[in-house]
């Protein structure tokens, strides 16, 4: 390495292999019985071999004692014995399987949620024993037993629904009386009364020789709710775990070099203002910092949106969250990280979250009708009986409690649920994940698209544009030569296709912040910056003028040959943005990137409304502004940048590419390439919209039908029970028809669909005037 | 009637176990990774 400025900077190589260890041993914990346990998250493991080939190449490394592979949330559970002799690198051992693996934060998980979801489930497993010997026992006495036996079998249906019951229905209980609490009403509440008085009653009646129980209602009814419940949870976990799974953008920690010289890994939050760190090449900067040596370029694109690097000089200031690409670099933290940028877009994000009027769920808007409609009619009913019946206690409190029953939202609790679940699976098998229910429902009712322009419109990544000069050699050498590196200029003409069979180039040594050289028959040939290559050309005077959006390549004495770079559009970006447009959404674009970038792609895209330069609070400025008119905005952004306007959009996506804080505050987030899966996700949404509707219409149509008879008193447990199951079913049977429609007019492969013109409906909303393109 | 005296509680202590045995394997982690449980069984060795 003939490094620039190797007297201060220890060689990248040295730095990354010190940082991974560093990183290694503050993922892991302790484990009881001696040892640590290190969590990696394997991505792309996705069978038998897999798990075979990962758990193997581990337990063959020395020191590690255990090692469980799990394919559900793709991550791999490692115990080992810390060695000092041999330090231990699993990542590099997955990547020598073919496994590209990351450290996962064991801090991260939050136990309590996995906690719910077995409570949530051992509650469905006690409901579920109970509703199924009642049901034995209940049978039996609809079927006729003489009224001894029908006796004992009710008390015996008591003895298990009590304990059961009182159990299994804690999620609905204390949900409930939390409501209550804060004076609200939700859906719990009519379902937590149903079966206490149910159960009251049923042990009454049982007791004094009465044929007429409700254990078998009250049980079944918690059976089919805690299945909506557990659905429910199993969504938003999974949604949460896959978001974890992708990497996170700012590091941790960092190498600071103390004033006697000496280098320790420190966190991030306790570095202070005037400490000297040192950022490796394909390391992000952890602080807002001032380079104070070597050289390097930067890559912006995460966290402003510039699609062009910059090269790193000393005296730049660098924004926490940006890539270094090609040097190791000593940087001055200049402002620590509560106050760095990150910290700052953290604040601005909090801010707009909290301006954000809380957005009331459809189940929850459906409850604040339901829930007095259905007490005020038992207690009508129960008045009414009194007065008919002339005082008559016994026969006017099991009626109204009858049409407690009958009225109790069992269909309306899955309702929801179920058809979110439904929706939710099938956008996971495309590649899109959703953080909650929510998410679904308030896509559903946008009516404006604003997009970020790099990393999101367009990959975030340079290609290759314009190829000027040299010949079909002078360009198999540069791919060969490039393909060396991992600079994203130089992955960039590394994919150029041509023949090098038979190209061989030897002493190969990177240049921070210029490029590569090496040796070619005899003759020194250089790849990187305009200027620095053009030393070794013929005409070198005419080319001294550096462009970051360039690379150029010559071999000693030949020509210069010139590659031009640009950001390009997502594969299916123009049908995308023509579908979206086709349903009737109004498109803009928001970009922190220079004017004539974001002129090409709105011109390629035909999006006339189109603004550049924008900071990230200038983003949410606009944002709220098209949502004070009435606008629903959908926003899809990844970058650092991006954040904020995430986070004040009504509904927001963001793609997995894109930086950990985007992912977090996005609604939505779509692995893959395409940009199809926004109008994936939102023919999804609008479906599944209109099916939550069909569902309210069969549930609340089954009560009308019902209500009478219970009002009237000709409500058996029997027909309670029939009544029940029979919405339930018709209720999760439309749902599913969510899944199979689905499938016919949504083939797998988002590209595919997305140019198919979508057959919705929707009034185009009014173009405002006086809006220019900037 | 004499016979219910015995088959009730017969099937409701059957019952009982297969609960407790499913909250026990809940417990000890084999509803963790069902994915991975499914594939595992191909494992010749």
């Amino acid at each position: 390495m003939t490094c620039c400025s190797a007297s201060l900077v220890p060689s990248s190589a040295a730095l990354k292999h010190r940082l991974d260890h560093e990183r290694l041993l503050a993922a892991s914990q302790p484990i009881p019985g001696g040892g640590m346990q290190t969590d990696l998250i394997v991505p792309s493991m996705h069978c038998v071999g897999c798990i075979r080939t990962i758990e193997r190449g581990l337990l063959d490394v020395p020191g590690v004692t255990n090692a469980r592979a799990n394919l559900s949330t793709k991550r791999v559970a490692v115990h080992w014995q810390p060695r000092t002799d041999q330090p231990i690198n699993f990542l590099e051992v997955l990547a020598g399987l073919g496994f590209e693996a990351s450290l996962f934060d064991l801090k991260d998980v939050s136990t309590s949620a996995r906690q719910t979801g077995r409570q949530l489930l051992i509650c469905l497993a006690v409901a579920g024993f109970a509703a199924a010997n009642i049901m034995l026992l209940s049978v039996s006495v609809w079927s006729g037993a003489d009224a001894e036996t029908a006796q004992l079998f009710q008390l015996i249906s008591g003895l298990i629904a009590v304990p059961a019951s009182l159990f299994a229905g804690r999620p609905f209980f204390t949900s409930a009386l939390a409501a209550l609490r804060n004076r609200r009403l939700n859906m719990d509440v009519p379902i937590s009364l149903a079966v206490l008085l149910a159960l009251a009653m049923s042990v009454h009646e049982s007791l004094v020789g009465q044929h007429e129980t409700y254990f078998d209602a009250s049980v079944t009814l918690l059976f089919f709710l805690l299945i909506g419940r557990y659905l429910d949870h199993m969504m938003r976990e999974r949604a949460h775990s896959a978001v974890l799974q992708l990497s996170r953008l700012v590091p941790s920690g960092a190498i600071r070099m103390d004033a006697d010289g000496t280098q320790s890994y420190v966190s991030v939050s306790e570095l202070a203002e005037g400490d000297k760190i040192l950022v490796a090449a394909g390391e992000r900067v952890p602080v807002d910092s001032c380079v104070l040596d070597g050289f390097s370029d930067l890559d912006r694109a995460l966290v402003t949106g510039e699609s062009t690097s910059v090269s790193a000089v000393p005296g730049l200031e660098i924004e926490s969250g940006v890539l270094n690409l090609s040097g190791p670099l000593t940087l001055r933290v200049s402002r620590s990280a509560d106050k760095s940028f990150v910290a700052e877009v953290v604040s601005m994000m909090e801010a707009a979250e909290h301006s954000k009027s809380g957005y009331v769920r459809i189940a929850d808007r459906a409850a604040r009708i339901y829930a007095p409609v259905v007490h005020i009619l038992a207690a009508a009913s129960f008045a009414g009986w009194m007065i008919a019946t002339g005082g008559d206690w016994h026969t006017s409190i099991y009626v109204s409690i009858a049409v407690l029953i009958i009225t109790c939202p069992c269909a309306l609790g899955l309702a929801v649920p179920i058809a979110q679940v439904v929706a939710t699976n099938r956008l996971y098998r495309s590649g899109i994940m959703v953080k909650d229910g929510a998410a679904l429902e308030k896509l559903a009712e946008v009516d404006t698209g604003v997009f970020d322009k790099t990393g999101t419109l367009t990959l975030g990544t340079p290609h290759i544009s314009v190829i000027e000069g040299g010949s079909k050699t002078d360009r198999a050498l540069a791919g060969m030569l490039a393909s060396l590196s991992s600079h994203p200029a130089a992955k960039a003409v590394a994919g150029i296709a041509e023949n090098r069979s038979g190209l061989l180039v030897s002493d190969v040594t990177e240049h921070a912040g210029f490029g590569l050289a090496a040796v070619w028959k005899n003759k020194p040939v250089r790849l990187g910056r305009r200027d620095w290559v053009a030393q070794i050309t013929t005409h070198h005077a005419a080319a001294l003028k550096h462009d970051q959006s360039e690379v150029c390549f010559a071999v000693a004495g030949g020509e210069l040959v010139s590659f031009r770079l640009s950001d390009t559009l997502r594969a299916d970006a123009v049908p995308t943005i023509a579908a979206l447009r086709a349903a009737g959404l109004d498109l803009e674009i928001l970009s922190g990137d220079a004017d004539a970038p974001v002129q090409v792609v709105a011109a390629q895209l035909g999006i006339s409304k189109a603004r550049s330069r924008l900071k990230p609070a200038d983003k949410v400025m606009r944002i709220e502004e098209l949502q004070r008119r009435g606008h629903k905005v959908l926003y899809a952004g990844d970058g650092l940048n991006d954040a904020p306007a995430l986070s004040a959009a009504h509904v927001s996506i963001a793609p997995a590419s894109g930086s950990d804080i985007g992912r977090a505050s996005s609604d939505l987030v779509f692995t893959g390439k395409g940009l199809g899966s926004i109008m994936t996700a939102l023919s999804v949404a609008q479906r599944t919209s209109s099916i939550v509707r069909q569902n309210f219409a069969l549930a609340i149509g089954y009560n009308c039908i019902a209500i009478p008879f219970a009002v009237l008193g000709h409500v058996t447990p029997l027909i309670a029970a029939i009544a029940m199951s029979a919405s339930s079913i018709a209720v999760v049977s439309n749902s599913l028809r969510l899944n199979l429609v689905k499938h016919a007019e949504y083939p797998q492969s988002p590209k595919v669909e997305a140019i198919t013109p979508m057959p919705i409906e929707r009034q185009p909303s009014a173009q405002t005037s006086g809006e220019t393109a900037q | 009637m004499n016979l219910l005296v015995f088959l009730i509680p017969i099937a409701l202590f059957l019952g009982c176990l297969g609960l407790a045995a499913f909250i026990w394997s809940l417990r000890n982690g084999q509803f963790d990774d069902l994915d991975g449980a499914a594939e595992r069984i191909l494992d010749d060795d």
